[in-house]
C-alpha cells in the first residue's frame, strides 16, 4: 500500500526508536505535525527553534542516543544553524528535519525559502535534499546511521513539501551501505604495540583525555589504563568526566583556564598520550611551547585530526575504547614515582584557589556548594563564559554524561536548551543548568518550554551583572576599558520565573547559598535561582592568548 | 609545491562545491578545476590543480576524504601521471598570416575547427606545457577567444608496477 511521504517519515522514525522530537512547526511540514497526533512519538514544542536544536543535542549528550529536531523552511531552519554549528564542533548525534519549499519551487526565492543544504554543508557531517518520495526511508536510514557511526555528528534532512505529500510504498532498509563512508573503528596492531614500547621508556608520561573518550564510551578503559599505569592524566573541557574528577593522578583541565599543575605536566612531559582529543587552540595555548620535549601519541577516530595542529610520532586511528583495550592487556608501565612526586609538589604549590568572603557570594562557592550537595546525582549544563570554566575547575565530574557544555563553537544560549533535552532524556535525575546571566537571557523563553512539559530543571544564574569574561578580557588587556559588558539593566529573574509558572528564588549573601538550593531541589518544578555574585571575580589561571601554556596568570 | 589532485566522488548535487569549499577556506589557490563521470557513470572524477603549503595539503586531502560522497582522494606525482587539457583557440587573421597560422597549427597537430573571413579556431589537446607554447606563438597574430578545460589526469599504470 502506498502511504504518504509525512507518514513515512513518522514509520522511519519509529524503525529507529525515537520516542520524542523537539520541534516548531510551519507551513511546509503541517503533513509531518498531523501524523505526529496519531502516533506515540513525543513532540516537544520549544519556543524558538535554536531552543530544539540544542535540547535534541542535550538530549543525545544526556542518553547517548542521537537527539532529533524538526523545523520549518526558511526562518525555523536558519534559526538552528547556531545549534547545527555547536553539535558539529563538538561531534554530537541530531538529525535535524528541515521543511523546504515544493520542489518546482526551489531556486525561485520562494515564500520561506532558503538554501540550506547549501548553508549547512561545512557544519553537518553530511546533508541531504529529498528530492523523491521513493528515497526518503532511505535517506533517513543512512541519516541516522551517518550521524551516529565513526566520529559522530549532526546531519541534517530537507523535506520539500510535495515530496512529503506524494506516495510511496514504505520498504525501511534493514543495512546501509555507503560507498566511500566506511568508518575504522579497530587501530593498527603495529601502532599500537609502537605506543606500548614509548609508555615502557618514557619517564615523564601525561595522559591528555578529550571528548572522544566520552563519545566512544571509554571511560571504563582509561580508568584501567590510568590505573595499571599511574600515569597522570589531564583532560580538555570536552573529556570532563572521562576520568573520575576526584581520581589522585587527575591534573584537572589543561589550556588557557587549566590548572597551573597540569600545563606544567604537560609543558615538562617525555610523552604525551592523546586520547579523543584534537589539539585545540583553547587546550594547547602556542603551538611551539605545547609539550616542546615529548613524543606524541595520538588515539582518534578520525584520520583528520591526525598531524592536523601537531606532528605525532605514533598516530593510532580507531575508536578509542577498542584501543585503550588492546593497550591495557599489554601495557607495562615505566618507573613514574619521580615525576609523580614532581607533580604532587606543583599540587601543593599551584592549588586552585578562590578568596572566600562573607558577605557577598564568590561564584566559585556556589559551584562548590552545588557540588557538595548534588555530587553524581545530577547533570550539569553550562552555557559559555566565566561560570562554564568555573564549573570546569570546582565540580568534579566522576561520570561520562554528566557534563553537557558547548567546548568547540562555545555557545552562550546553550544551557536551558540542553538542560531541557537531558531531563527529557532521563526524567529521574537531576538535572542543573549553571547559567551566565548574559548566556540565560538569550535563551529564557525556554522557560514556558520546561513548564509546559514539566520539566523539573534548576536554572542557577551565576548573576555578575555582566558579560563576565569579555569584561575579564577588558580588564586584563585592555587597561579596564570596559565596552559593551553591562547588564545592569535585566529582569527581576524571580518575578520572570514566576511569571512563566516556574519558581523564582534568590540568593545574595553566602549564608542564603544553601538553604536555597536545597529549597530548588524539594520542589518538582522548574526552578529559576538568581544567584547575586562578585562582580568582578575572574578566572584563573588564565593563559593569555597566543601564549606557551605554563606562562599562565594566576591571580 | 603544484598538485594535481584526483578526486573519486559519489556524483551527488553539492559535492563539487563541499570539495572546493574545502580547499578555498585553508586559502589554497585553485588554478585549475575539471569534473566529468567516469566509466561508472554514478562516479564523477574531479581534478584539481592547486599550489601551497604542503603539509596544510595533506591536512585538506584527509578531510576530503572524510565527506561521505568522497570515493577517494590522490595526489597524483607530476611525473608518473598523465596529464591532458583541451583548448579551443580562436585567432586574428588576415589573408596574409592566414598560412602562418595553419604552419604552426600543423607543427603543433593542432586542428582546424573553423574558419571565417578573419579568424580561425584551433583545437589542441596535449599537456600544459604544449598549450602554453602553442599560445605563445598565436598571441603575436592576436587571440580573439580561448576556452581551456583544465587540467584532468591519471597515474601511469607502467610507472605503478616499478
Ligand atoms: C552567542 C555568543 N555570543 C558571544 C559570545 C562571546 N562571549 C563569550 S563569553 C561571553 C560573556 C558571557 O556572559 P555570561 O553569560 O553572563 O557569563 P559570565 O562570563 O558572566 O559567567 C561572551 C559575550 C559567545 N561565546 N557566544
Amino acid at each position: 500500500m502506498k502511504i504518504s511521504g509525512s507518514e513515512i517519515f513518522i514509520r522511519s522514525l519509529k524503525e529507529e526508536k525515537v520516542s520524542h522530537i523537539f520541534g516548531f512547526p510551519g507551513a511546509t511540514i503541517l503533513g509531518i505535525y498531523n501524523q505526529l497526533l496519531d502516533s506515540d512519538i513525543q513532540h516537544i514544542l520549544v519556543r524558538h527553534e535554536q531552543g530544539a536544536i540544542h535540547a535534541a543535542d542535550g538530549y543525545a549528550r544526556a542518553s547517548g542516543k542521537p537527539g532529533v529536531c524538526l523545523v520549518t523552511s526558511g526562518p525555523g531552519a536558519t534559526n538552528t544553524v547556531t545549534g547545527v554549528a555547536t553539535a558539529f564542533m563538538d561531534s554530537i548525534p541530531v538529525v535535524i528535519f528541515t521543511g523546504q519549499v515544493p520542489t518546482s519551487m526551489i531556486g525561485n526565492d520562494a515564500f520561506q525559502e532558503v538554501d540550506i543544504v547549501g548553508i549547512t554543508r561545512s557544519i553537518t557531517k553530511h546533508n541531504y535534499l529529498v528530492s523523491q518520495v521513493k528515497d526518503l526511508a532511505r535517506i533517513i536510514k543512512e541519516a541516522f546511521h551517518i550521524a551516529t557511526t565513526g566520529r559522530p555528528g549532526p546531519v541534517l534532512v530537507d523535506l520539500p513539501r510535495d515530496v512529503l505529500m506524494d506516495e510511496a510504498e514504505f520498504h525501511y532498509p534493514a543495512e546501509v551501505s555507503i560507498r566511500g563512508y566506511k568508518p575504522n573503528y579497530i587501530g593498527h596492531p603495529k601502532q599500537i604495540e609502537a605506543a606500548l614500547k614509548l609508555i615502557a621508556k618514557a619517564k615523564r608520561p601525561v595522559i591528555y583525555s578529550g571528548g572522544g573518550v566520552i563519545r566512544s564510551g571509554a571511560r571504563q578503559e582509561l580508568l584501567e589504563l590510568v590505573n595499571k599505569t599511574n600515569i597522570p592524566t589531564t583532560s580538555t573541557l570536552m573529556g570532563l568526566g572521562g576520568i573520575p574528577g576526584d581520581h589522585p593522578r587527575f591534573l584537572g583541565m589543561l589550556g588557557m583556564h587549566g590548572t597551573k599543575y597540569a600545563n606544567l605536566a604537560v609543558t615538562e612531559c617525555d610523552l604525551l598520550i592523546a586520547i579523543g582529543a584534537r589539539f585545540d587552540d583553547r587546550a594547547t595555548g602556542k603551538l611551539e611551547k605545547f609539550a616542546p620535549k615529548a613524543k606524541y601519541i595520538h588515539i582518534d577516530i578520525d584520520p583528520a585530526t591526525i598531524s592536523k595542529n601537531v606532528r605525532v610520532h605514533i598516530p593510532i586511528v580507531g575508536d578509542a575504547k577498542l584501543i585503550l583495550r588492546e593497550i591495557n592487556k599489554a601495557v607495562v608501565p615505566g618507573d613514574y614515582s619521580a615525576w609523580i612526586e614532581r607533580i604532587e609538589e606543583w599540587k601543593r604549590e599551584f592549588p586552585l584557589s578562590y578568596q572566600q568572603d562573607d558577605e557577598i557570594i564568590k561564584p566559585q562557592y556556589v559551584i562548590e556548594q552545588i557540588y557538595d550537595l548534588v555530587k553524581d546525582r545530577a547533570i550539569i549544563a553550562t552555557d559559555v563564559g566565566q561560570h562554564q570554566m568555573w564549573v570546569a575547575h570546582y565540580y568534579k565530574f566522576n561520570d561520562r554524561r554528566m557534563l553537557l557544555t558547548s567546548g568547540g563553537l562555545g555557545t552562550m544560549g546553550y544551557g536551558l536548551p540542553a538542560a531541557i533535552g537531558a531531563q527529557v532524556a532521563c526524567p529521574d535525575k537531576l538535572v542543573f543548568d549553571i547559567a551566565g546571566d548574559g548566556s540565560f537571557q538569550m535563551v529564557l523563553q525556554e522557560l514556558a518550554t520546561a513548564v509546559q512539559y514539566n520539566l523539573p530543571v534548576k536554572v542557577a544564574i551565576i548573576n555578575n551583572q555582566c558579560l563576565g569574561m569579555v569584561r575579564q578580557w577588558q580588564e586584563l588587556f585592555m587597561n579596564k576599558r570596559y565596552s559593551g559588558v553591562c547588564l545592569k539593566c535585566a529582569p527581576d529573574f524571580v518575578k520572570l520565573a514566576e511569571s512563566y509558572g516556574a519558581v523564582g528564588l534568590r540568593a545574595s549573601k553566602p549564608a542564603e547559598v544553601r538553604p536555597v538550593l536545597n529549597e530548588a531541589i524539594s520542589v518538582n518544578k522548574p526552578v529559576v535561582i538568581d544567584f547575586r555574585v562578585a562582580c568582578e571575580e575572574n578566572v584563573f589561571p588564565m593563559v593569555p592568548a597566543g601564549a606557551g601554556i605554563e606562562e599562565m596568570l594566576l591571580s | 609545491m603544484r598538485h594535481i589532485i584526483s578526486v573519486l566522488v559519489r556524483n551527488h548535487p553539492g559535492v563539487l562545491s563541499h570539495v572546493v569549499g574545502l580547499f578555498t577556506r585553508r586559502s589554497y589557490n585553485i588554478e585549475s578545476l575539471a569534473a566529468g563521470v567516469t566509466e561508472n557513470p554514478e562516479i564523477t572524477r574531479i581534478t584539481i590543480v592547486v599550489t601551497g603549503d604542503d603539509r596544510v595539503l595533506d591536512q585538506v586531502m584527509k578531510q576530503v576524504n572524510k565527506l561521505v560522497d568522497v570515493l577517494s582522494v590522490s595526489d597524483l606525482k607530476y611525473d608518473q601521471a598523465i596529464t591532458r587539457e583541451l583548448a579551443i583557440i580562436t585567432v586574428k587573421t588576415t589573408l596574409q598570416t592566414r598560412g602562418a597560422v595553419i604552419e604552426i597549427a600543423n607543427v603543433f597537430g593542432a586542428k582546424v575547427v573553423d574558419m571565417s573571413e578573419d579568424t580561425i579556431t584551433l583545437e589542441l589537446s596535449g599537456t600544459e606545457r604544449v598549450l602554453q607554447n602553442l599560445v605563445r606563438l598565436l598571441k603575436p597574430f592576436g587571440i580573439s577567444e580561448m576556452a581551456r578545460t583544465g587540467m584532468i589526469a591519471l597515474a601511469m599504470k607502467s610507472s605503478e608496477e616499478q
